[in-house]
């Protein structure tokens, strides 16, 4: 009893600590996953039209990828000793099952730390067109690695392709686990968001560049290759996240209900917009309806399960917390469709880009708005899991290590994780200062005839002299 | 005893392998932070130091991987030993583990720090982590082969990593990469046309050869009390691995010594891969010895030919990339690329030619904010309406007074 106490009080530091661990590192790998497209688009524009801004562009977002990666390796061989350290009871148990596509994982994630050295340091002695193409593995080789890691999350959700015997895994069927039935959707949902959040943050950079009157093509292409890359998949995304959620109602449907505040069972269920659950009901929320029902169903007498249908420990702690979350990331993802949907607009008729605040300072925020949407889409998945770590296998009390100091470990694992941070904001950061002082006004400054492009360059709003009346130009 | 299937030993052999690689690729560049830290003061090490950097910096990240593929295996593989080394090792693997992080932190600052103590600190970061991971890995070897990690651990077993031969096995696996990293470093220097190096590097080569011949020779004399099964098989059917191990290692010392780059590569890589695999030959078939073996130890079947799959897609797809990488590396074709400045010539004259266009977005027009008040006012009338119909509906109810944005963000009819 007394070791079921400690285990259960031990299960807290350890799943904050890998949901820090992973919290964090989902942001970096977004830009392992993604990132090298936006660099090699750059870098085929830039040989293909001769076009040295995009070149320029290629080369310096080269090395900011390249710390990223360095960032997210690092903290990828973090997270692969914690699965060990903090859950020997899920990966004594189903490292058999739950191994196979981390393995898979390794050679993609081999595949991409050598290419990305191929390509980093390639710049300067290799033929143009060979080092762009030896720049593409890592493209390929960041979503198939994605898809093994994301299968081997999907696979907890939804486990599959294993019989037990004595508790023990006795045999395996590694396609099956591979392509559980939860891998349909997560993998797609993940690998979109991943080019969204890379899109959003990097084109985030150029539109602040934008607003503060560097005008120039240099930052005009740097906003518009990634916003554009991000634009594109946030149509799909919704498309994926819609079939997504309904899957998970048939799947499972007390997350489901956790996720949509469905205490009981029935039909002509109530959609939810915002609202939390307090003393049984549901408070500061918009209701809709009907509209849970048809959404999960396309009818108003579609039954969805309530939470209360499994005893109080086998329900999803923080119910409140899950629906906000979920809710956060629908209305993020719809914001996202409708940034892309405008520059789209505005595109298609005056073929350049909208110059209005109203636009460009929603683009500014919009990557982070994007990681705030993958950091609650996560949060819905993973702790809309629990009280499982394997779903409806293996308790989460049941897989936490029972060696002492934890606390600690978790303690460093923060601090850690806060270098981490400073380093991939800090260091693209240092690069960026080197890069304006190259030369005084630099390459980002649209340096009008005569204007001072000196220090005040950063600053807000240029003098006067830097206000040329042409018209627009494209791009 | 029943012998273990022929998938099991096939796969204990890929996971010595990825062990192998990673000694042979990693430990050269733990090696490199090795000689980095020991180098001396700024002025006086500046140049050994431009080495290492020279010869570590494109490769390391490839190399690194090779420790996480070794975990997959072990933990797909043989998941019982996995999870029983994770729970009494905590403490050495936490501390190797933070030991990587660091030299990722210190190798990424060092090359974009700009002021001197920033890289003096990151270089130092590298450098003393280089010291610890070798270290504290080594002690999570010694104690595996010293027979200290129970198969179901309550908890961290602190004798199992502070004994004796794990301790040793600790120093053993620093000097082994002081010893390779300095072995590479000949060869890269040599090619590089740099002759002081080649001999500084050269004497610290014979130097830490012969202290990690003699810490391995201390250490087999350790195993021969509280390991006697692993030190009877080393000296049985593992001899002559062992017998191998020892003659590469002399070898390569006179090689240094004539100077023969190419080859002493190969001697000393292959001396450390022969007492791996010694090692590993002689533990057999136990994978914590006396308590967990290959048979009892090992995934179902169909799990551990999946990682035999995966391995041949490491051969058909890590091998060549990896030889690649080092074809490049080896020709100069890698190096960081500095500032681009006739690049960025052309963009500015690019730049210069472009009719330059209004510097300052333009401020929102009158129909824009027109839209975005008509939006607003919709919500909030909305957001007014339901908050009173409902508190109404339920009197005594939690009061609804402020509520949130969602219906200006997200249109209704998109719950999903």
């Amino acid at each position: 009893m007394i070791v079921h106490q400690l285990y259960a009080a031990g299960a807290v530091p350890a799943r904050t600590q890998m949901g820090a661990s992973l919290g964090f590192h989902i942001i970096y790998a977004c830009f392992g996953i993604a990132f090298p497209t936006a660099v090699l688009y750059a870098h085929w524009r830039g040989l293909r039209r001769a076009d040295a801004a995009a070149l320029l562009l290629a080369r310096r977002w080269s090395k900011v990828m390249a710390v990223i990666f360095a960032v997210g390796a690092v903290s990828g061989t973090v997270l692969s000793y914690e699965l060990g350290l903090l859950w020997p009871g899920l990966m004594g148990r189903f490292g058999a099952a739950y191994g196979v596509p981390f393995s898979v994982e390794g050679i993609w994630f081999f595949v991409e730390a050598i290419f990305t050295s191929i390509y980093l340091y390639g710049w300067r002695r290799m033929s143009p067109w060979w080092h762009w193409w030896a720049g593409t593995p890592m493209v390929l080789s960041g979503v198939l690695g994605a898809w093994s890691v994301v299968a081997a999350n999907s696979w907890m959700n939804q486990p599959s392709g294993f019989t037990l015997r004595d508790g023990r895994v006795a045999s395996v069927d590694p396609w099956a686990v591979i392509f559980n039935r939860a891998s349909a959707y997560e993998v797609p949902h993940m690998v979109l968001a991943a080019y969204m959040v890379t899109g959003f943050t990097v084109a985030g950079v150029y539109a602040v560049g934008l607003l503060r009157g560097r005008w120039d093509r240099y930052h005009r292409l740097g906003f518009l290759i990634p916003f554009v890359m991000g634009a594109v998949c946030a149509p799909a995304q919704v498309v994926v996240g819609d079939v997504a959620a309904r899957a998970i109602a048939e799947q499972q449907p007390v997350k489901f209900a956790a996720m949509e505040l469905v205490p009981q069972t029935g039909t002509h269920v109530t959609e939810w917009l915002g609202g939390i659950w307090v003393n049984g009901e549901v408070a500061f929320g918009i209701g809709v309806p009907y509209l849970d029902s048809i959404l999960v169903g396309f009818s108003p007498d579609t039954e969805v399960v309530g939470w209360n249908s499994v005893p109080p420990d086998l329900r999803p702690p923080l119910p409140s917390m899950l629906h906000v979350a979920f809710d956060v990331m629908v209305a993020v993802g719809m914001a996202l469709l409708a940034l892309g949907a405008w520059l789209g607009w505005h595109w298609r008729f005056r073929r350049a880009l909208p110059r209005t605040r109203w636009f460009l300072v929603p683009a500014a925020v919009a990557g982070i708005a994007a990681v705030l949407a993958m950091e609650c889409g996560w949060i819905v998945t993973e702790v809309g899991r629990q009280p499982w770590t394997v779903y409806g296998v293996l308790l989460t009390r049941d897989a936490v290590t029972p060696a002492a100091g934890v606390p600690v470990t978790l303690a460093v694992v923060l601090v850690v994780y806060f270098v981490l941070t400073g380093v991939t904001i800090g260091l693209p950061w240092l690069m960026s200062l080197r890069w304006r002082k190259e030369r005084p006004g630099g390459p980002g400054e649209s340096r009008g005839p005569g204007g001072p492009g000196g220090p005040d360059g950063r600053q807000r709003p240029a003098p006067g002299g830097h206000e040329p009346s042409a018209p627009e130009a494209p791009w | 005893m029943v012998s273990p299937s022929p998938e099991a030993v096939a796969t204990a052999v890929v996971l010595f392998a990825a062990m192998a690689a990673y000694a042979v690729f990693a430990g050269a560049d733990f090696g490199g932070g090795i000689w980095d830290l020991l180098a001396g003061g700024a002025e006086r090490g500046a140049e050994p130091r431009a080495a290492v950097d020279a010869s570590v910096t494109p490769v390391w990240e490839g190399n690194q991987v090779w420790i996480v593929y070794g975990f997959v295996i072990v933990w797909t593989g043989f998941p019982a030993a996995f999870a029983a080394v994770m729970t009494a090792l905590f403490a050495p693997l936490c501390l190797s583990l933070l030991g990587l992080f660091f030299r990722g932190i210190g190798f990424s600052f060092r090359h974009e720090a700009e002021r001197p103590a920033m890289k003096r600190l990151s270089g130092a970061l590298f450098a003393a982590s280089s010291l610890v991971t070798p270290f504290f890995l080594g002690t999570v070897i010694g104690a595996v082969a010293d027979g200290g990690v129970p198969v179901r651990p309550t908890g961290n077993v602190l004798a199992a990593w502070t004994s004796p031969v794990a301790l040793v096995t600790g120093f053993l696996f620093v000097a082994a990469c002081a010893y390779i990293g300095a072995v590479y470093l000949v060869g890269d220097c040599d090619r590089r046309g740099e002759p002081d190096m080649v001999r500084y590097f050269s004497r610290r080569a014979v130097v830490s050869g012969l202290v990690t011949g003699v810490i391995a020779a201390v250490n087999l004399a350790l195993m021969r009390t509280s390991t006697p099964y692993v030190f009877h098989r080393l000296f049985g059917p593992a001899l002559p691995l062992v017998v191998l191990s020892v003659a590469a290692g002399a070898a390569a010392l006179v090689l240094v010594l004539a100077r023969r780059t190419v080859l002493l590569r190969v001697t000393a890589a292959l001396a450390v891969v022969s007492v791996i695999g010694a090692w590993g030959w002689a533990q057999y078939p136990w994978l914590l010895p006396g308590v967990l073996d290959l048979r009892t130890g090992s995934a179902p079947r169909a799990a551990l030919l999946a990682e035999l799959v995966v391995a041949a897609l490491a051969v058909l797809l890590v091998v060549p990339s990896f030889s690649y990488l080092y074809w490049l590396q080896q020709h100069s074709r890698l190096q960081e690329s500095p500032p681009s400045e006739g690049l960025r010539q052309a963009v500015e004259a690019q730049q210069r030619a472009e009719t330059p266009a209004p510097a300052a977005p333009r401020p929102a027009g009158r129909g824009e904010r027109f839209a975005a008040g008509a939006v607003l006012a919709a919500a909030a009338v909305r957001l007014a309406v339901e908050t009173l119909t409902r508190r109404r509906a339920r009197a005594g109810g939690p009061r609804a007074r402020r509520t949130s944005a969602p219906p200006r963000t997200r249109p209704p009819g998109n719950g999903e």
